[in-house]
């Protein structure tokens, strides 16, 4: 019984015990985990759709950007900007790639690497909403427990309701689309509103940290477009696991506080993401969850052999 | 004025004519992303600056120097990391994107930013074309970039090694059947791709000033005329790099130097709106896209 349960029990119960027991400089960290384990979901559901993306910050940035605007210009209370941050930054993504859903593979990779950084450019040229200042002073989360155990439960929410979602029939059409799109086509199934739904679900979800994040820190500007957004979610796919969304939550446990713990060496943190892509792509291309998994899978045979 | 802009906009052509062929080249034939392209480019820039100023050699020679050793890096690329994840689209690029993020962000850390990392240029003349002033150096690109084509074309029409090249690109089950061998000529167009990024790098950096970011700008613009084009087309990307020069110039002088990059944005989302295969892409146009 435990066997089975305890892989779920232990994260669940990780979720609402970490930031009781951790002080507050770590309980900081721990809410760019979950931003980051956010982020690196939304990734993966894309990717299990066959839409490998590069631009995870469009997602985030949209997202921050509602938010902060939302709050900002029309006062709304973040209670109600940041539900409305995650539904607007979702449907805004997904008529931003709408156009390019077309494109298989890399094709589509290489759009969605370049439009986060040309609306980066965009708010540059235009100076609309703060420019290059950004805006700053936004209202916060009345306390900080609220913040981390909304993220906390979205993040539980994410992980185990996806996971339910992607074994789903749903779920199966969305990899079939990976797998083979034009089998699934020839079902009679139209892969492009599917491919709309996934886009929508990962940029709701994308949009949503990033609208948090914009709560915590009181400001939104351009760096929400940056590549740290982009790449330090697949990093934590990659580390972690893809495919598994349990893999993206664990990659970004343990390469986030790394980050924090790398601090020190300023820019090179990112010299070690882009090494850590390599060899695990290389390397360990299931990544450290896949690989834990088949072991614990092996447990129950084990017997002991010298009786 | 619209002398001057049509001037600058066949310039501003062939600039990204030298910056994307390389990356174009080397998907045309292997069908690898490099997404390290502008990571090469700013090493070729380095290497080159290093050589002149800390080794003191001539500026042609410590160019040749670079671009070898350019090359040199693309072939150990493919041999140690890509060889590995052949195939798989998405370890391919996350792998190349990988490589390209460590070295950029390495020369960060090393503190190469500012004024003083520049390039020397070749001449340092100007010349009057009607009555606008076009400096010596952006003649030269010019140059550079229509020798640089038709020597492609010679070496791809008219050599064994060229004629490989097609013949893998076209379909490599086929050309592995007449021996030629996969490998060898993946290795020679990931090595080929970065050395002409770094023959663009040693022409074009001496304009401005040697900058990380810029690594991320060239990767940028590759993939934008690439995409544009149709990849794998050299034929598109010199009709593809045309259009998005002039409308970049074109818009540089009427409305305003902030909109240039969004340009290429909007012309790629028109363009695949309209033909997703990009102007030129013919081949491959079923399988792949749409």
């Amino acid at each position: 019984m435990l066997y089975l349960a305890a892989p779920r029990l232990i994260p669940a119960a990780a979720f609402i015990v970490l930031p009781l027991i951790l002080g507050p400089y770590w309980q900081r960290v721990l809410l760019s985990v979950a931003v980051f384990a956010l982020l690196a979901i939304s990734w993966d559901i894309l990717a299990q759709t066959g839409m490998v993306s590069l631009g995870q910050a469009l997602f985030f940035g949209m997202g921050a950007y509602c938010s902060g605007i939302l709050n900002h210009y029309f006062g709304i209370s973040p209670f109600l900007a940041i539900p409305l941050a995650a539904f607007l930054g979702g449907v805004i993504c997904t008529l931003l790639l709408m156009p390019v859903l077309r494109l298989r593979g890399v094709y589509f990779t290489m759009v969605t690497l370049i439009v986060p950084l040309m609306i980066e450019r965009v708010i540059e040229a235009t100076k609309i909403f703060g420019g290059t200042e950004g805006i700053s002073g936004l209202a916060v989360l009345p306390s900080k427990w609220l913040e981390l155990y909304i993220l906390m439960a979205a993040l539980a929410a994410a992980l185990f309701g996806f996971r339910r979602m992607m074994t789903s029939d749903y779920g199966l059409v969305l990899t079939g689309i990976k797998d083979n799109d034009r089998s699934v086509m020839n079902a009679g199934i139209n892969i492009y509103w599917f491919k709309i739904q996934a886009l929508f679900i990962a940029g709701s979800v994308g949009a949503f940290a990033g609208a948090m994040m914009t709560h915590v820190y009181r400001f939104v500007g351009m760096p929400v477009f940056a590549l740290d957004y982009s790449i330090l979610p697949i990093a934590a796919v990659m580390v972690g696991g893809p495919g598994s969304f349990a893999g993206a939550v664990l990659g970004a446990f343990i390469l986030v506080p790394l980050s924090e713990a790398l601090r020190a060496l300023g820019g090179l943190r990112i010299v070690f993401y882009g090494v850590f892509l390599v060899i695990f792509v290389v390397g360990l291309p299931e990544g450290i969850f896949h690989f834990i998994s088949r072991k614990y899978s092996q447990f129950e045979r084990w017997t002991e052999v010298d009786k | 004025m619209l002398l001057g802009t049509i001037i600058y906009a066949v310039i501003n052509s062939v600039i990204l004519i030298l910056m994307s062929i390389g990356f174009n080249l080397t998907f045309g034939i292997s069908g690898i992303s490099n997404f390290a392209y502008g990571a090469l480019y700013i090493l070729a820039a380095f290497v080159t600056w290093m050589l002149i100023q800390l080794v003191g050699l001539p500026y042609l020679a410590s160019a040749l120097i670079s671009i070898f050793f350019t090359a040199f890096i693309g072939a150990l690329m493919y041999r140690f990391i890509l060889m590995r994840v052949r195939g798989q689209v998405l370890s391919e690029v996350i792998a190349t994107f990988g490589i390209g993020l460590a070295i950029l962000e390495f020369f960060r850390y090393l503190g190469f930013v500012g004024v003083e990392y520049a390039l020397p240029v070749f001449i340092d003349e100007s010349f009057m074309v009607g009555d606008v002033y076009v400096d010596a150096q952006r003649m030269l690109i010019v140059a550079a970039g229509i020798v640089l084509v038709i020597l492609l074309w010679l070496f791809v029409h008219y050599t064994s090694t060229g004629l490989a090249f097609r013949g893998i690109a076209q379909d490599e089950r086929t050309a592995l059947t007449f021996g030629m061998d996969s490998d060898r000529i993946a290795t020679l167009s990931v090595s080929l791709g970065a050395g002409l990024a770094a023959i663009a790098a040693t022409v074009i950096i001496p304009l401005g000033t040697i900058s990380v970011s810029q690594g991320y700008d060239v990767l940028i613009n590759a993939l934008a005329v690439s995409i544009i084009g149709g990849l794998g087309s050299t034929g598109g990307v010199i009709v593809a790099s045309l259009l998005v020069g002039f409308a970049q110039r074109f818009t540089d002088t009427y409305i305003g130097s902030h909109w240039t990059m969004i340009v290429s944005l909007v012309a790629i989302l028109l363009v695949l709106v309209i033909k997703p295969s990009g102007i030129y892409g013919k081949q491959k146009e079923l399988e792949e896209r749409i």
